[in-house]
C-alpha cells in the first residue's frame, strides 16, 4: 500500500545469543566429546557391515516382530549400513550446530539488471552483429538456411524409422481360425465340454503346432488368451447368433481387456461379472460381456465355439474383431 | 604457523595459481544460506539423487536388460525351472545371489520414492510461499521438468525387472500410446519393435532409464542449483531480512558442514528403510505374461493419480468415418495431465500478469498472505489427492470392505465438487488468519489470566507481542487490485476489453486482504 499510513517498523536482527559452548569451555568440551561419539557409532556401523557380510550365512532366516520372516544377512548388512552413514551425518550435524559459529551473516544483494548503459551496449552489439551478417536484408539466405536446417532436423526420425516393423494387420489377426481347438493354459491339452463343470472357468489358447524346443511368442499370447465360463444355458441373455456361437453354456471372451489391454482375470461367480484388476472395468458374461461399469467402453470381443468330429471344443471361426485395446484404425 | 595452516596456504595457492580462482573462491567460501527446515525439502530430493546414482549403478553390475527366454535355475524354489526373460532372472539374481543385492535393490527403490515425494513437497514448498516469482520463474518451470522426469524414469525402472506387476504397468503405458490419433498404432510398434510385448523394449527402456534420463537428469539439476546459488536463495521475513539483504549462515564451514551431513542422514535413513522394509518384492509375482494379472495391481504412489483418473474416466469412445478416438484413455491419460503440468509451468506468468508485478521478490510469503494462491494450491492438492485414491480403490475396498462402484462414484463426483469446495474453504481460513494476525499485533496475545474488574465484569489480560513479532506479521505488502479501465478517457471501449475484464476480476479476487494493522492503528488504540 502507499506510504501515506505508517507501518510498523523493522525492530532490525535481534542480538546474538551465545550457546553455552561458546562461553563455558566445559560445554564445549562435551560437546565435542558427543561429537565423537556419533563418529564411533558410524564406525561401529561399518563394523557391523563387514562383520554380518562375513559371517552371517545368507540363508538364515528368523521371525522378528512387523518385519516377518526376516533375513538375518540382509537384515545386519542393511542396519550396519545404515548405522555407518547416518551417525556421520548426525556428528556433522551436531558439530556444526554445537561448534561452529552460529552467528548469522548479513550480505546484500544486488539487482541483476544490468545499468542501462550495459544493457544499451548488449542491444546495440545484438544489432551490429545481425546488420553485419545481413540477416535483415538477405532473405534468400535465410529462408534457405530455414529450410536445410529443418530439413536436417527431419533426418533422425527417417534414421528412426527401422526401430520397428509397420502394423499391418498384425493388430486385427490372431491365431484363432476356424476349427483352432482350444487348449488349456498350461497344460497345451484339447478340451471336452464335459470337463468344464457349471460355474468353471479355464484359460485356453488356440492349439498352434510348434517346432521342438520352441514356445509360444507372448505378443501371440497378448492376442490369442481367451477365457472360457460355463453357465447354465437358461441363464444367457443373449441374442439368436451370439446364443449360437457357445456351446452347451460354455461361452469365450478375449482375456485380453478392451480398454487397455490387462488380463480381464477376475470372474465373480455369484454375479456371473467379469472384472479387469487394472481398472475395474466389468463386464457381465450372462450379456455378451456388456460392459455395467467402469472405463471400458467396448465389450469383451466373444469368440464363436463349438465341438469338432472327436468332440473337443474348437474356435467355429476367428474373431469377428479386434482384440484389446482399442486403436485408431480400428472402424468400430 | 602450524603444519595445518600451511598446507591449507599451499593448497590455496596450488589452485589459484594454475586457475586464478582465489577471488572467486573467496566469494563463494562466504556465500551466504538462509536456514528453514522447509529448505531442506529440496536437498532431500537432491541427495536422492545421489543415491539413485549409487545404488542404480551397483544393480547395473548384475541385471541383464534383456528379454531372452531363459529357465530359472537360482536358489529361490517356487520359480525354479520357469521360463521367464533374462531381465526377470537376473532380477531375481540381484535379489537371492548376490550379497547385499536385494539390500541394494530396496535402496534404489525406497531412494526412488522419497525423490519423487521430495520433489513433490519442494514444489509445494516453493509455490505457497512464492518463491516461483521473479526472477526464479526459469527456475520453476526447470522445477516442473524435473518432476516429469522424474515420474518418467521412477515408471521405466518399476518396469525393468519384467515381473507380473511391471509387465502390467508397461501394458497400460501401451495401451496409452497405441491410443494417440493417427500415429497412436505406428508409435507403439515402433517403440516395442512390433506387437505388443515384443523383445526389445527391455533394453530400450534401459538405455533411457540408466543414460538418457539421468543425463537430462544432471543437465538440469545442474542448472537448477546454478541458478540457486547466483540468484542467491530466498529467506522467510522477519526482523531484519529485507528484499535487499541474505540473512543466513556462510557456506564455510557451517552450511557446508550440515549439507553434507545431511546428505549423509538422508542416505542413513534410505538404508534403514532398505534393511528393513520389503519394497516391490518381484519374486512374489513370477514371470510376465500377457495373458495373466495380479489382482490389486498398483502403481509407485507418484503414478497413482493418473491411474485412478483412467479407473474413473467415463467408457467413451467415437467411431468417426472408421476411425477410434478413445476419450476414456486420451482425457484422463493425456489431455488432463497435459493440462495439469502445462498450467503449473506456466503459474509464474499467470500470476504476475494478474498482479501486474513485474519486481524482484527474494522475501516469502507467508501462506496466509496470498490466500488465492494458496486456495489455488489446496484446490490442486485435493483434485490430485480425490485421484490418488481412487487409484487405490481396490485396496480400499478390500481394507474398508467398500464396493469399488462406492468409491468409483464417490471419485467421480468429488473430482468435481470437493476442489472448489477446498478452495473456498482455504481462502476463508487465509483471511481468518489474516485477522487473527491484525488482533495479536493490535490487542496482544491472550495470556489466560481473568481479572475480575470493580465492577463486576471480567476480562482476560492481554499482553503486547514483542517488536519482532509485530514486524513479522505487518511486513508484508497489500497491493491493491489492477485499475484496469474498460473505457479509456473519453469513453471509448478500450481495445481488448473482455481480456482486461477478465484481469480486473482475477485481480480484484487475488487482492482480497484484512487490512494489516499499522502503527497508525496501535497508537489510536492506545488513546482508548
Amino acid at each position: 500500500m502507499t506510504n501515506e499510513i505508517e507501518a510498523i517498523k523493522d525492530p532490525g536482527l535481534p542480538a546474538h545469543v551465545h550457546r553455552r559452548a561458546d562461553t563455558d569451555p566445559k560445554a564445549a568440551k562435551k560437546a565435542e566429546r558427543q561429537v565423537a561419539i556419533l563418529f564411533l557409532l558410524s564406525a561401529l556401523g561399518t563394523v557391523t557391515l563387514i562383520g554380518s557380510y562375513i559371517f552371517i550365512p545368507t540363508d538364515v532366516f528368523f521371525f522378528f516382530p512387523v518385519l516377518g520372516n526376516t533375513n538375518a544377512h540382509q537384515l545386519f548388512l542393511g542396519l550396519g549400513m545404515a548405522a555407518s552413514l547416518f551417525f556421520i551425518g548426525m556428528g556433522a550435524i551436531h558439530w556444526a550446530k554445537t561448534l561452529m559459529p552460529d552467528e548469522e551473516v548479513v550480505i546484500q544483494r544486488h539487482e541483476f539488471r544490468s545499468p542501462d548503459e550495459d544493457r544499451a551496449d548488449f542491444i546495440r552489439t545484438a544489432k551490429e552483429g545481425a546488420a553485419a551478417a545481413g540477416l535483415g536484408r538477405r532473405s534468400l539466405i535465410k529462408r534457405s538456411l530455414g529450410l536445410s536446417l529443418g530439413l536436417a532436423g527431419l533426418s533422425p526420425l527417417i534414421l528412426l524409422r527401422d526401430l520397428g516393423p509397420l502394423p499391418g494387420d498384425e493388430l486385427t489377426k490372431t491365431s484363432w481360425k476356424t476349427g483352432t481347438r482350444l487348449v488349456t493354459d498350461p497344460g497345451d491339452r484339447p478340451i471336452r465340454p464335459e470337463d468344464m463343470e457349471v460355474g468353471a472357468v479355464a484359460q485356453v489358447l488356440p492349439a498352434v503346432v510348434l517346432a521342438p524346443g520352441a514356445h509360444r511368442k507372448l505378443s501371440d499370447i497378448a492376442k490369442d488368451a481367451v477365457l472360457l465360463i460355463r453357465l447354465r444355458p437358461e441363464e444367457f441373455n443373449l441374442d439368436a447368433e451370439r446364443l449360437s456361437w457357445t456351446h452347451e453354456g460354455i461361452i469365450a471372451f478375449s482375456k485380453i481387456c478392451s480398454h487397455m489391454g490387462c488380463a480381464v482375470a477376475l470372474y465373480e461367480q455369484q454375479t456371473k461379472h467379469l472384472l479387469c484388476p487394472c481398472h475395474q472395468s466389468t463386464f457381465d458374461v450372462t450379456r455378451a460381456a456388456k460392459v455395467i461399469f467402469g472405463p471400458s467402453a467396448r465389450p469383451l470381443p466373444q469368440l464363436a465355439i463349438t465341438v469338432d468330429s472327436e468332440g473337443y471344443l474348437v474356435a467355429q471361426s476367428p474373431f469377428n474383431e479386434p482384440v484389446g485395446p482399442s486403436f485408431w484404425e480400428r472402424s468400430s | 604457523m602450524t603444519a595445518r595452516e600451511r598446507i591449507a596456504g599451499s593448497v590455496a595457492n596450488y589452485v589459484d595459481e594454475r586457475t586464478g580462482a582465489a577471488k572467486w573462491m573467496k566469494k563463494n567460501l562466504t556465500k551466504v544460506f538462509p536456514d528453514h527446515w522447509s529448505f531442506l525439502l529440496g536437498e532431500i530430493a537432491l541427495y536422492s539423487f545421489v543415491i539413485l546414482l549409487l545404488s542404480g549403478t551397483y544393480l547395473t553390475f548384475w541385471f541383464d536388460p534383456s528379454q531372452r527366454e531363459v529357465i530359472y535355475d537360482g536358489s529361490y524354489e517356487p520359480l525354479q525351472g520357469l521360463e521367464m526373460s533374462a531381465a526377470y532372472a537376473s532380477t531375481l539374481d540381484i535379489s537371492f545371489e548376490v550379497r547385499g543385492g536385494l539390500l541394494m535393490r530396496q535402496i534404489h527403490h525406497w531412494s526412488a520414492l522419497i525423490f519423487m515425494a521430495a520433489i513433490v513437497v519442494h514444489l509445494m514448498r516453493v509455490f505457497f510461499t512464492g518463491a516461483f516469482r521473479k526472477p526464479r520463474e526459469f527456475n520453476w518451470i526447470i522445477g516442473v521438468g524435473l518432476l516429469t522426469l522424474g515420474i518418467v524414469e521412477g515408471f521405466l525402472g518399476y518396469s525393468l525387472p519384467d515381473d507380473l506387476l511391471s509387465g502390467t504397468g508397461i501394458r497400460i503405458a501401451h495401451a496409452i500410446i497405441q491410443a494417440l490419433p493417427v500415429v497412436g498404432t505406428y508409435l507403439s510398434f515402433f517403440a516395442f519393435g512390433g506387437a505388443f510385448p515384443g523383445e526389445a523394449f527391455i533394453p530400450r527402456i534401459y538405455v533411457t532409464h540408466v543414460l538418457l534420463l539421468p543425463g537430462a537428469f544432471l543437465a538440469l539439476i545442474t542448472i537448477h542449483l546454478m541458478l540457486v546459488w547466483y540468484q542467491k536463495h530466498t529467506q522467510y521475513p522477519g526482523p531484519g531480512r529485507t528484499e535487499k539483504n541474505v540473512v543466513g549462515y556462510p557456506l564455510l564451514p557451517v552450511y557446508m558442514a550440515k549439507a553434507g551431513g545431511f546428505f549423509f542422514i538422508v542416505f542413513g535413513v534410505t538404508a534403514f528403510l532398505g534393511a528393513v522394509a520389503s519394497i516391490n518384492p518381484i519374486w512374489l509375482y513370477g514371470p510376465y505374461t500377457p495373458g495373466q494379472v495380479s489382482a490389486g495391481s498398483q502403481p509407485d504412489w507418484y503414478m497413482g493419480w493418473l491411474d485412478g483418473l483412467v479407473r474413473m474416466a467415463p467408457p467413451l469412445e467415437s467411431y468417426i468415418f472408421g476411425y477410434t478416438i478413445s476419450w476414456n484413455i486420451l482425457i484422463p491419460g493425456l489431455i488432463i495431465p497435459g493440462i495439469i503440468f502445462t498450467g503449473m509451468a506456466l503459474y509464474p506468468f499467470i500470476e504476475s500478469w494478474i498482479t501486474g508485478d513485474k519486481r524482484e521478490h527474494h522475501l516469502l510469503d507467508r501462506p496466509r498472505n496470498a490466500p488465492n494462491r494458496t486456495a489455488l494450491g489446496v484446490m490442486s492438492l485435493t483434485f490430485m489427492l480425490v485421484a490418488l485414491i481412487n487409484g487405490g480403490n481396490d485396496i480400499i475396498a478390500i481394507t474398508f470392505d467398500l464396493t469399488i462402484n462406492q468409491i468409483m462414484w464417490f471419485s467421480r463426483i468429488a473430482i468435481f465438487i470437493l476442489p472448489p469446495i477446498a478452495f473456498v474453504i482455504t481462502k476463508r481460513l487465509c483471511l481468518s488468519l489474516q485477522r487473527a494476525d491484525r488482533d495479536l499485533v493490535l490487542h496482544g496475545r491472550e495470556t489466560g489470566r481473568l481479572v475480575m474488574m470493580p465492577h463486576g465484569e471480567f476480562v482476560e489480560v492481554h499482553e503486547p507481542i514483542s517488536a519482532e513479532k509485530a514486524w513479522l506479521l505487518t511486513q508484508h505488502e497489500q497491493s491493491p487490485p489492477l485499475a484496469l479501465e474498460e473505457n479509456d478517457m473519453r469513453g471509448v471501449r478500450r481495445p481488448g476489453a473482455l481480456k482486461n475484464k477478465l484481469r480486473a476480476r482475477l485481480s480484484k479476487a487475488h487482492a482480497v486482504s484484512v487490512p494489516k494493522a499499522t502503527a497508525e492503528d496501535l497508537k489510536e488504540i492506545e488513546h482508548h
